[in-house]
């Protein structure tokens, strides 16, 4: 079968850095083709070379056995090259037809023809199956139809070989499945794709073929019907990988945390948080499982003191913390990685380690007479950047700089490196490729085994069943259940966190048993 | 080319694109540049007087560009620069006629009147940002109307219906004989060394204290700032305040300096909206500023030579002014232009 495209032995420096080094890649007409690596493996560089934002130092690319250079993005355009970005590219105010036309406006007599656009938008979204309006606003539409649209954009510039850069990162499991139906129906049509990821579910499930790089080499190209997920973790990571987190037994001890009828409202005053009931003791891992905007967000805010708690308790260690203020809270005893870590886990323009010190930066030695002390604070960023592999340039390298698992690494150095007597990981693993996430599920065991506490909420039921040592449902702002993760299964977690009560769960059981 | 050089470069070529540009306007409207930039020269290099002028000239602009900095380093917008240099102005003007005390007692209570009252007027803005969410800029570009207008029915109150409150005791004054002798009498005095004291201090607050950490932290992003335990609040209202005082101080440098008084003002000095341009022109950095402070204060100094030794209308001259400064501002471009050649040049 042809190749549409051929990029061969590309390599690629910075500076001294060298981010691609002998990376061969080689598309077929009408596969998917997955492209596989570690955060900061190089995966996105490779494809910034093809897509034009980068000039490679050597190798040579082919677009359908013609060698070819791209020097930017139009040239890439130009030959069918479409990518749909992470992040997407659109304007809020803008309509679906508007955002498709953007830069590339079709006129008539000077004037912008958005009817003959939209008709267009249209049948392309008939065709592939897209199910997008084109006259929607992109405020008003969910991220799934977001990413949709920045498919048509591609499809619209008429692009043959679309390059997919982690598209699941953002989406609910049901977009995924959808996702992954369009990206079919466009293989049917005779279109291309790579599709750049660290999901192996996703990449068993959909592609042909995957490309390994690590570390900016490449590893070598396997055929997915000829490969399993252990193997391929193996290749991406340089050895083997657990995907069944090994843990002892827990020796919970005395109680830590300890929330009584908690009650907290959203910005608009809604309440999320209704009355919740939980405790964590000493030596075990919670983890608290439940479907996104069931009062999570709210009730960690509440903990940490970034939200106010409308009425109920919250103690540590016996003592009422209630509604006091997030330094007293975190120098109590509390470790938070938070949910978003560009929002609240860094200063994205301080350096990494000015990051590193964001709890601490006002205590001695770090601080005296009012005045810093650098120098104290380097040499401990140092250290936690050593000690949990945090892959950065130096701690003067700006945290903006490094890769979301790198940044992660960090943080939960930062909080761990307290020795906290409760550690609130939230969704800590969230966009990390495997080998990150063995890392950081290893630490917050570390953390159990030391008698320390944590509470983890996740919105993968692989993480709360594998890592947590009771899981604790929430639906609609209340604990309905806690569950023992030997004695339950992803059906029984499923319907719970859907809202399904115990007794009607427990007579569907008994329904299946006399059929 | 290393960046090193282009660093250097940058500003040299602008400079030099920008006279060009400014002999350019000359000549289309019928004037000699040479002789033009003669006289520019000369109003600002052209004996001891003039570099003492101009020295004096730079003096508030450094204050003001250290508030506009200070502020914008700690993420916002003092846009009423102005209005806290003109309530230090008139504190400082006040404290040195109403009052007469040993020199050693006065001055500094004049200086720290003039840094107080800048405060209060970065203070107010501050606190409503923190407290009702009220956008700074707006707050800010009101107090200055605000301060103009106060400030001139006080200069009437103390002066019993005047425009103007009258000289204040030589105990409270910046002057100097032996800078006026050095300088053959221009009005030079010691506000150039409280003016990059402040430069240091600025550093020192940024780059060296723990509040200074706090203060770039809020600046850069709030929300992990409250995480990190900061409260975000008194940050903000601290930020204003401190960039206030700078203001001040700026005011203190014409009321116990320049002027030695402060007459009732028709409208705003300019000085506090130039130190935007200042700050920006230094990358917002406490050295850059009084490079900023330089090039602002010597072009304006120097310019109303223009007019006297060259004949060119006061409106030619700040058109000319306004393009120098143009092209300084648009280093990026020349930079961007001076890289590109670099790279054509390595690649033959």
């Amino acid at each position: 079968m042809e190749h549409v495209i051929e990029m061969l032995n590309i390599r690629k420096e910075f500076g001294n850095f060298v981010a691609n080094d002998n990376i061969t890649l080689q598309l077929k007409k009408g596969e998917i083709h997955a492209l596989l690596g570690e955060n900061g493996a190089g995966k996105s560089t490779l494809m910034n070379v093809l897509f034009g934002l980068y000039q490679p130092e050597g190798g040579e690319i082919r677009v359908r056995g013609q060698v070819v250079k791209i020097t930017d993005p139009n040239v890439a355009n130009n030959l069918g090259i479409g990518m749909v970005h992470q992040h997407f590219m659109l304007v809020e105010d803008f309509t679906v037809t508007e955002n498709i036309i953007l830069g590339s406006e079709p006129t008539k007599a000077g004037m912008i023809s958005v009817k003959s656009a939209a008709k267009k938008v249209l049948e392309l979204s008939e065709l592939y199956g897209l199910d997008v309006d084109p006259h929607a606003r992109i405020e008003d539409i969910s991220v799934g139809m977001q990413q949709r649209v920045e498919i048509l954009k591609t499809l619209y510039r008429g692009a043959e070989i679309l390059i997919f850069d982690e598209p699941t990162a953002s989406l609910t499991p049901q977009e995924i499945t959808e996702l992954i139906q369009i990206m079919r129906r466009l293989i049917e049509e005779g279109k291309s794709i790579i599709l750049i990821t660290h999901k192996l579910k996703e990449i068993m499930d959909v592609s042909d073929r995957v490309t390994v790089i690590r570390k900016g080499q490449g590893i070598g190209t396997v055929i997915t019907a000829e490969t399993n997920p252990n193997d391929l973790a193996s290749l991406m990571v340089g050895r083997q990988v657990e995907f069944k987190t090994v843990k002892g037994p827990a020796n919970p001890t005395v109680e830590v945390l300890d929330i009584k009828d908690l009650v907290v409202t959203d910005f608009r005053g809604i309440e999320k948080v209704k009355g919740l009931n939980l405790n964590v003791r000493k030596g075990e891992i919670v983890g608290i499982a439940g479907i996104d905007g069931n009062g999570q967000s709210e009730l960690i805010e509440a903990i940490t003191g970034l939200r106010k708690v409308k009425s109920g308790l919250v103690k540590l260690n016996g003592q009422d913390i209630t509604g006091n203020r997030p330094r007293k809270i975190t120098e109590a005893g509390i470790g938070h990685i938070p949910q978003d870590r560009h929002k609240h886990g860094l200063v994205l323009d301080f350096p990494i380690g000015h990051n590193i010190a964001l709890q601490t930066y006002y205590t001695s030695p770090n601080s005296k007479n009012g005045f810093m002390n650098y120098a104290t604070i380097s040499k401990k960023a140092n250290e936690i950047i050593a000690k949990y592999d945090v892959r950065t340039q130096g701690d003067h390298e700006p945290a903006r700089a490094l890769s979301g698992g790198n940044q992660q690494k960090a943080i939960i150095g930062r909080e761990i490196d307290r020795n906290p007597d409760l550690l609130i990981a939230a969704l800590p693993t969230r966009g990390l490729d495997v080998g990150a996430i063995e890392f950081i599920h290893q630490r917050l065991i570390e953390q159990r085994d030391n008698g320390k506490a944590v509470l983890l909420i996740s919105f993968e039921l692989d993480e709360v069943m594998n890592v947590s040592d009771r899981i604790a449902v929430i639906y609609d702002g209340q604990i309905v259940d806690i569950l023992d993760p030997l004695q339950t299964n992803e059906q029984e977690l499923g319907l719970l966190m859907a809202g399904q009560s115990k007794t009607a769960i427990k007579m569907k059981k008994g329904d299946s048993k006399h059929v | 080319m290393s960046n090193r050089i282009i660093n250097l470069l940058v500003p040299v070529v602008s400079v030099i694109l920008g006279l060009l540009v400014g002999a350019v306007v000359m000549l289309v409207s019928g004037y000699d540049p040479i002789e033009g930039y003669a006289a520019l020269w000369d109003g600002i290099f052209g004996d001891a007087y003039t570099i003492g002028e101009t020295i004096r000239q730079i003096t508030p602009y450094i204050l003001a560009g250290l508030a506009v900095a200070f502020a914008f380093r700690t993420g916002l917008f003092n846009i009423g620069v102005e209005g806290q240099l003109i309530v230090g102005w008139f504190a400082a003007a006040y404290v040195g006629i109403a009052v007469d005390l040993p020199k050693i007692i006065h001055l500094p209570l004049a200086i720290l009147a003039a840094a107080a009252a800048g405060a209060l007027w970065g203070f107010i803005p501050g606190l409503l940002k923190a407290r009702f969410k009220v956008h700074e800029v707006i707050v800010t570009i009101m107090m200055n109307y605000v301060a103009l207008h106060t400030v001139n029915a006080l200069i009437r109150t103390v002066s019993d219906g005047g425009d103007n409150t009258g000289k204040i005791h030589p105990s409270a004054s910046l002057r100097s004989d032996f800078l006026e002798n050095m300088t053959d009498f221009s009005r030079l005095h010691y506000g150039i060394i409280i003016a990059l004291a402040m430069v240091l201090v600025m550093w020192l607050i940024l780059e060296k204290t723990t509040k200074g950490f706090e203060l770039k932290s809020v600046g850069l992003n709030h929300h992990a700032s409250e995480y990190a335990g900061m409260n975000v609040n008194k940050n903000i209202i601290l930020a204003m305040s401190i960039s206030g005082a700078f203001a001040g101080l700026g005011g203190a440098m014409e009321a116990l300096g320049t002027f030695e008084f402060i007459s009732v003002k028709g409208g705003f000095t300019g000085i506090g909206f130039d130190g935007i341009a200042v700050a920006l022109l230094g990358a917002n950095t406490p050295l850059g500023v009084i490079f900023g402070a330089v090039l602002f204060g010597s072009l304006k100094y120097g310019a109303t030579n223009m007019p006297n030794a060259a004949q060119i209308p006061e409106e030619i001259v700040s058109i000319i002014i306004a393009i120098i400064i143009f092209f300084v501002a648009s280093g990026y471009v020349i930079r961007l232009f001076i890289e590109r050649l670099s790279k054509k040049k390595e690649a033959k």
